[in-house]
């Protein structure tokens, strides 16, 4: 019997431009309303002119293995599938924002709908065999989206020789974005 | 009041209707389910990347980048991405307008095709009859236009001009072809995905956004090219560099002629590549003997140690090195001789047809079908500017406003919002004034079609077939414009309105009545049909086995030596420098800073603008002004300002303010395409500031008559009044 899938995302920072098709790509593939998104471009300056540093970074829901959504969430909305990805059921959600509240990285926020919203790692995509929209639209292949489960090497393979970083890891949340810089 | 007002339409005027009966309306494509994918080319800016369409409850939902296509390879960037935002946008223009004197007061008036083209053709003929065709010009920008340029040949009219010349790619177009005998083209035929060490200079990748050359730069990147990047801003480019030379701005080619004397002085150039494949290299030599690190230094504000550092580097990677060309390098006015030394430092690098180096792209062979034969002009333009191989647009206007050497009384403009791309604007309106004929084919109501006599909607790249695409690339392709539905409002496909236009003239054979046979004929000439490019969106060759050079292979090039020409016989013959020489820029006035642009990755100059979509994230442009400079001129980041230029005129409206650390104290910085005025332009109108206000004064390229627009300097003002 096959592992069940541990679903992450290595973003390199290096080959980001920050153009944010990302945040296009997403917001076309999951009618994603006007003035919200699920992903979202941060360009970080570091220095002082002349000496300065910039990091790019594609940023969205951590899909955390320790998730502080879904152990507030009071209706059992915010779940773990079991592939490594945190998602959410629309019909049991009542949009309470308890999640909200407990997300570290400001991942999510309220459809006009009713219910909270955040970036699925494009679930029914995955299902159809395919890569997430952003993934897929990235022209700088900055985004690759791995199985920590298969034992592939493709996560060995990206982050060979280079500086990984997660964010807010102290929370204990396990986060599951890992940026190359 | 002006003959000429400019008008604002209310939509309230506009009533939608129909398309009308088409030729491909049994389109295959068009007829298929509800639900489908169409492939087909994208236009938001101008690479023509592979695109695929899907369509849901007749409505085009979703944009992605074509897989097979070599452009897009399954990507795209944002504005591809929101093209349905220019297809939905509300704004569009619905049905062709009239201009016309109702009671003193001029309006435009909705008006059918027939009436709309009845009034162009009639006009067109008295004037023809009475100033000669000459008395025409065409101003075109993208891949639609070729009809129209095939029916006003046939007609006798030959002025065509593209702002994409003289206000953008003209001056390294001119220089390439000097040095090497041919231009680089668009797609630039650089091999920048391979390149060890790649310079820019200006060229932002990254937030300049064409698909394959910033997929072909971060590929660069990712395999540890050594990048320098030479910008007075820490572009996005350059937060990936090894370094980053942040070089006073107006001063690069001092930096070029420098690098260029330690490269022949420590003779790290390609000195087997450089004795057989050029000449002038000892009058090159001569030419920059005083370039020293110091003295660039001195101009540049780089230290002189990483002046003769980075030339080292460039050296040391030789055949693997690669200075990039840029794409808009109108600048300083010295833009031709610029690009020359940039054509000069990669003839001593000897990267010509080498992994990483300068290309040669060939295109996929359709041959063309056979037009009429042309009437000939009874005079056809020639440029006061030497070596200008096609007219500048300023030129156009200063003629139009002069009527010097013969008058230039009708404008067709396709596709290009001349009073925001060609800078001094009020010398665009002048010449608007002394038309009697302005025709203005637009799909969005900018603000050119407010100065028009006739408007003509053309329906956008998602509604309409072009003509085939077989431009050069590495790997050769054809690719299909089709329509993926139907045109909106009573707009038309440019090949239409070409038809039609011509039936007007008197040619109603010069274009088959059926787009769909016309295509499939040119495409049946190489054993393909349009039923397969319909399906599949594009064919390619494979990379030709000759694309890189062998290592003694003999070259010729197509100049006057056989050579490249590292000192220029062509340019000393009409009367300028062989070798570039260096001139500083002019100073800023005191208590003004140099105005600079460039692009932002979710727009294409002001054409995206009015696009909801693209602009949810980025609905204005900033004014990009040094932290520390910023602060002692009390300004503060988030608040808007008026800008004033070094000729007293104000921007029309208020920018933001970005105080930022990643700019040189001495300039300040926007992104071009904002701030437009036209109120049609609904979303649009009234957000950030438009450089093209502020750009009155041109430095003209006196090689080929490029408008350098970086001369201009501004001041802030917080006061709405002038």
């Amino acid at each position: 019997m096959s592992r069940p899938r541990k679903y992450a995302m290595v973003i390199d920072t290096r080959r980001c431009v920050a153009c944010s098709a990302c945040v296009y790509a997403c917001k076309a593939e999951n009618e994603v309303p006007e003035g919200y998104c699920r992903d979202w471009v941060v360009q970080l300056v570091e220095g002082s002119f002349p000496d300065l540093t910039l990091t790019n970074r594609s940023e969205r829901c951590q899909h955390c293995e320790s998730a502080p959504c879904v152990a507030n969430c009071p209706t059992g909305a915010s779940y773990h599938p079991g592939d490594g990805t945190v998602q959410i059921d629309r019909d049991l959600c009542t949009g309470c924002k308890a999640c909200l509240a407990a997300c570290p990285y400001d991942a999510r926020y309220i459809h006009p709908e009713g219910y909270a919203d955040k970036c699925s790692f494009c679930q029914h995509r995955l299902k159809e065999g395919l890569q997430p929209a952003c993934v897929t639209v990235c022209p700088t292949q900055a985004l690759t989206l791995v199985d920590l489960n298969a034992n592939d090497g493709a996560f060995e393979r990206l982050t060979a020789g280079r500086e990984v970083q997660r964010d807010k890891v102290h929370l204990g949340t396990d986060p599951k974005l890992f940026w190359l810089t | 009041m002006k003959r000429r007002q400019f008008l604002k339409i209310s939509s309230a005027l506009f009533a939608s209707a129909a398309a009308p009966g088409l030729s491909w309306e049994n389109s295959p494509v068009l007829a298929a389910p509800e639900e489908r994918v169409v492939p087909s080319i994208c236009e938001l800016c101008f690479w023509r990347c592979g695109i695929q369409a899907q369509v849901k409850e007749g409505r085009v939902a979703q944009i992605t980048g074509h897989p097979k296509h070599p452009l897009s390879n399954g990507k795209l960037c944002p504005r591809g991405v929101g093209g349905t935002g220019l297809l939905y946008d509300p704004d569009r223009l619905r049905q062709p307008l009239i201009r016309e004197e109702v009671d003193g007061k001029q309006q435009f008036r909705p008006a059918t095709w027939d009436e709309a083209l009845d009034l162009i053709a009639e006009r067109l003929g008295y004037l023809t009859a009475f100033y000669g065709t000459e008395s025409v010009a065409m101003f075109n920008h993208g891949f639609g236009a070729s009809f129209f340029k095939t029916l006003f040949k046939a007609y006798g009219i030959h002025t065509f001009s593209a702002p994409s010349y003289a206000q953008c790619r003209g001056p390294r177009q001119e220089a390439f072809k000097l040095t090497y005998g041919h231009g680089l083209g668009s797609p630039e035929a650089l091999d920048v995905a391979h390149s060890k060490c790649l310079v820019l200079l200006g060229t932002h990748l990254g937030e300049n956004m064409h698909n394959t050359a910033v997929q072909d730069f971060t590929e660069a990147v990712a395999r540890g090219c050594h990048l320098i990047v030479v910008d007075p801003r820490f572009s996005t480019a350059a937060g990936k560099a090894r370094e980053w030379l942040p070089i006073k701005p107006g001063t690069d080619l001092a930096l070029l002629l420098s690098w260029i004397r330690t490269l022949i002085e420590e003779e790290l150039y390609d000195r087997d590549f450089v004795e057989v494949n050029t000449v002038g290299l000892e009058e090159v030599r001569a030419a920059v003997a005083h370039a020293t690190p110091e003295w660039a230094a001195a101009q540049t504000g780089i230290r002189a140690e990483r002046i003769l550092a980075t030339a080292r580097d460039l050296g040391r990677y030789r055949n693997e090195a690669l200075v990039h060309p840029g794409r808009r390098v109108v600048w300083y006015g010295d833009d031709t001789q610029r690009e020359r030394a940039i054509a000069i430092l990669n003839a001593l690098l000897g990267n010509y047809r080498h992994p990483g180096g300068l290309l040669r792209f060939s295109g996929f062979s359709v041959p063309s079908v056979k037009f009429p034969e042309e009437k000939n002009a009874f005079a056809s333009f020639s440029s006061r500017f030497p070596l200008a191989s096609a007219p500048p647009a300023n030129e156009l206007v200063e003629q139009t406003v002069s009527g010097d050497p013969y008058p230039i009384k009708a404008w067709f403009v396709y596709g290009t919002n001349l009073i925001h791309a060609l800078g001094d604007q009020a010398r665009t309106l002048q010449a608007i004034e002394a038309l009697d004929l302005l025709v203005a084919i637009d799909v969005l109501p900018m603000e050119i079609t407010g100065y028009a006599d006739v408007v003509l909607p053309e329906c956008t790249y998602l509604e309409r077939y072009d003509d085939l695409d077989t431009r050069s690339y590495r790997t050769p392709y054809v690719a299909l414009r089709q329509p993926v539905v139907k045109p909106m409002y009573d707009s038309l496909p440019g090949h239409e309105i070409a038809r039609r236009l011509a039936g007007k003239l008197g040619m109603p054979d010069l274009f088959p009545d059926d787009m769909e046979a016309y295509l499939d004929g040119r495409l049946q000439q190489v054993g393909l049909s349009l039923q397969q490019l319909q399906v599949e969106g594009v064919v390619s060759q494979p990379e030709p086995e000759d694309l890189y050079r062998q290592p003694a292979e003999p070259l010729r090039f197509r100049t006057p030596s056989g050579k490249i020409e590292l000192a220029s016989a062509q340019l000393a013959q009409a009367g300028f420098d062989a070798v570039p020489r260096y001139t500083p820029p002019p100073a800023a006035p005191p208590g003004y800073f140099r105005l600079l642009h460039g692009r932002a990755p979710m727009h294409t100059f002001g054409r995206t603008a009015n696009n909801r979509m693209l602009g949810e994230l980025m609905p204005e442009n900033e004014l990009w002004v040094n932290a520390v400079t910023g602060k002692d001129v009390g300004l503060k980041s988030g608040e808007y300002v008026y800008l004033v230029n070094q000729d007293g005129v104000r921007s029309r409206t208020p920018i933001k303010v970005r105080l930022t650390e990643r700019i040189r104290p001495e300039a300040v910085y926007m992104a071009h395409g904002f701030g437009h005025t036209d109120p049609r332009l609904k979303f649009a109108a009234g957000k950030g500031a438009s450089d093209a206000d502020l750009i009155t004064h041109l430095s003209l390229d006196p090689i080929m008559g490029g408008t350098g627009m970086n001369n201009n300097f501004v001041t802030f003002t917080r006061s709405a009044e002038s």
